[in-house]
């Protein structure tokens, strides 16, 4: 197996290579739209057979893997940009629809385990959370996009403009670090162990993932927004 | 660890020869000093000291609630006539005409809670404790600061100490870990 650690992804590699040595990424590939069962065949190869463009997927790739990777303009201007819309709104609907429930399963019953008023406490910071995240994407969902896709096909609408995405961009991770401050260091012993680390271990992975995700967002997309709002101006 | 100590005096002069005696010793650290007792609350939280070495004619506030409140030692520099009922609450006495050796000795010696007072204590003082409580019960800096009669400054830095002990942020957080500490119940909720 080649050394994937230490050095950014080439299109020749076996996919299965680059998941072997960087378990994490599986969790990319639906939301790139590549189904498993890809066998031993190259990233190029399997790119090509699911309609995805293999820079665009190696650039996704390297930015989750390499913490102080941060792609030049030239590599955004470079890279075949029309997958990544796509992407975010399957990420947001990946968080929304089955990371978060499933951490609030977790809670659940870690909220049935603390006394009444407690547990009713516990479970609505969380729903607040929630909240919280999906207006984040819903205002994501029908303003940026929306306008970058205009901005692809080669129209401007003057009604918003991503400077504006930047003033109001917030911070989604915070809270969940607050909650894993909360579940791992202060709930009463009486409460499971199991069901403490199955929780915890979720949370860091969100967390970790939407770190990522801002990542992309403001350091690809608003890039990218802003060379096609230059261009179609001028 | 060195001894962090403040230094609350007016003279320049007093403050210069403190300085002279006291940098000669690498025991303590010595930390910008304030010319008045005006802002010593905010000063204190913002920069930890392990004794803070002040005239008492410019203290404003009982020295049990400060040590209580801060876990810092509280020395009394004297060099005018101060009632000894006064300085009996202080955790130990500098006159201007004490030797260097004692000046040194004094201050070295001021207090057993300098000593477990550092950046690794993570208990919560009573004072970031009450803050929490109002926080949580969803007020905002400014009435927090009101209620506990100090300045929003005061609050905030509470605040940033809170945060850095607990690792948690948002007042919501804040809120969960107060309910599971028993600092507040159901009905004080908003």
């Amino acid at each position: 197996m080649k050394d994937f650690k230490s050095r950014l992804f080439s299109s020749e590699s076996r996919l299965s290579d680059l998941i072997t040595a960087h378990p994490s990424l599986l969790s990319l590939l639906t939301r790139l739209g590549i189904s498993l069962g890809f066998g031993d065949r190259s990233i190029a190869d399997v790119c090509e057979a699911s309609g995805v463009d293999t820079s665009f997927f190696l650039l996704i790739c390297n930015v989750y893997t390499f913490n102080n990777y941060v792609p030049s303009t030239a590599t955004i201007l470079g890279t075949d940009m029309t997958g990544l819309v796509p992407y975010l709104e399957k990420s947001h609907k990946y968080y929304v629809e089955k990371r978060l429930p499933h951490i609030e399963r977790h809670l659940d019953s870690i909220a049935q385990e603390l006394n009444g008023p407690i547990g009713k406490v516990f479970i609505s910071f969380f729903n607040q959370y929630k909240q919280e995240v999906e207006a984040h994407f819903l205002h994501e969902e029908l303003d940026v996009f929306p306008h970058i896709r205009a901005l692809m096909a080669g129209e401007r609408d003057k009604t918003y403009g991503i400077n504006e995405f930047l003033q109001t961009h917030s911070d989604i991770e915070g809270k969940l670090d607050d909650l894993l401050n909360i579940v791992f260091k202060y709930l009463p012993p009486q409460v499971d162990d199991d069901n403490v680390l199955d929780v915890v271990y979720d949370i860091l992975r969100l967390s970790e993932d939407l770190k990522k995700h801002t990542f992309i967002e403001e350091k690809i997309m608003v890039p990218l927004v802003h060379h096609l709002e230059k261009a179609i101006l001028s | 660890m060195k001894q962090r100590l403040l230094i609350v005096e007016p003279s320049e002069v007093i403050v210069e020869g403190l300085k002279t005696i006291l940098e000669s010793q690498s025991r303590f650290k010595l930390l910008e000093p304030e010319v008045s007792a005006d802002h010593i609350e905010e000063r204190i939280i913002a920069t930890h000291p392990d004794v803070v070495l002040i005239n008492p004619t410019l203290l404003n506030k009982s020295v049990s609630s400060l040590r209580s409140e801060y876990h810092v030692a509280v020395v009394a520099l004297v060099y005018q006539y101060v009632e000894r009922e006064v300085l009996k609450g202080y955790d130990g006495v500098v006159e201007i005409r004490d030797g260097r050796t004692v000046i040194i000795e004094t201050l070295a010696q001021a207090s057993p809670v300098a000593e477990q007072h550092n950046q690794n204590n993570y208990e919560l003082t009573k004072r970031e404790t009450a803050v929490l409580i109002q926080l949580a019960q969803g007020k905002t800096n400014k009435e927090v600061a009101e209620a506990l009669n100090v300045s929003i400054h005061t609050v905030i830095s509470h605040r940033k100490n809170i945060t850095r002990k607990t690792g948690i942020k948002s007042v919501a957080g804040l809120t969960v870990y107060a309910m599971l500490n028993n600092l507040i119940d159901e009905s004080a909720l908003l």
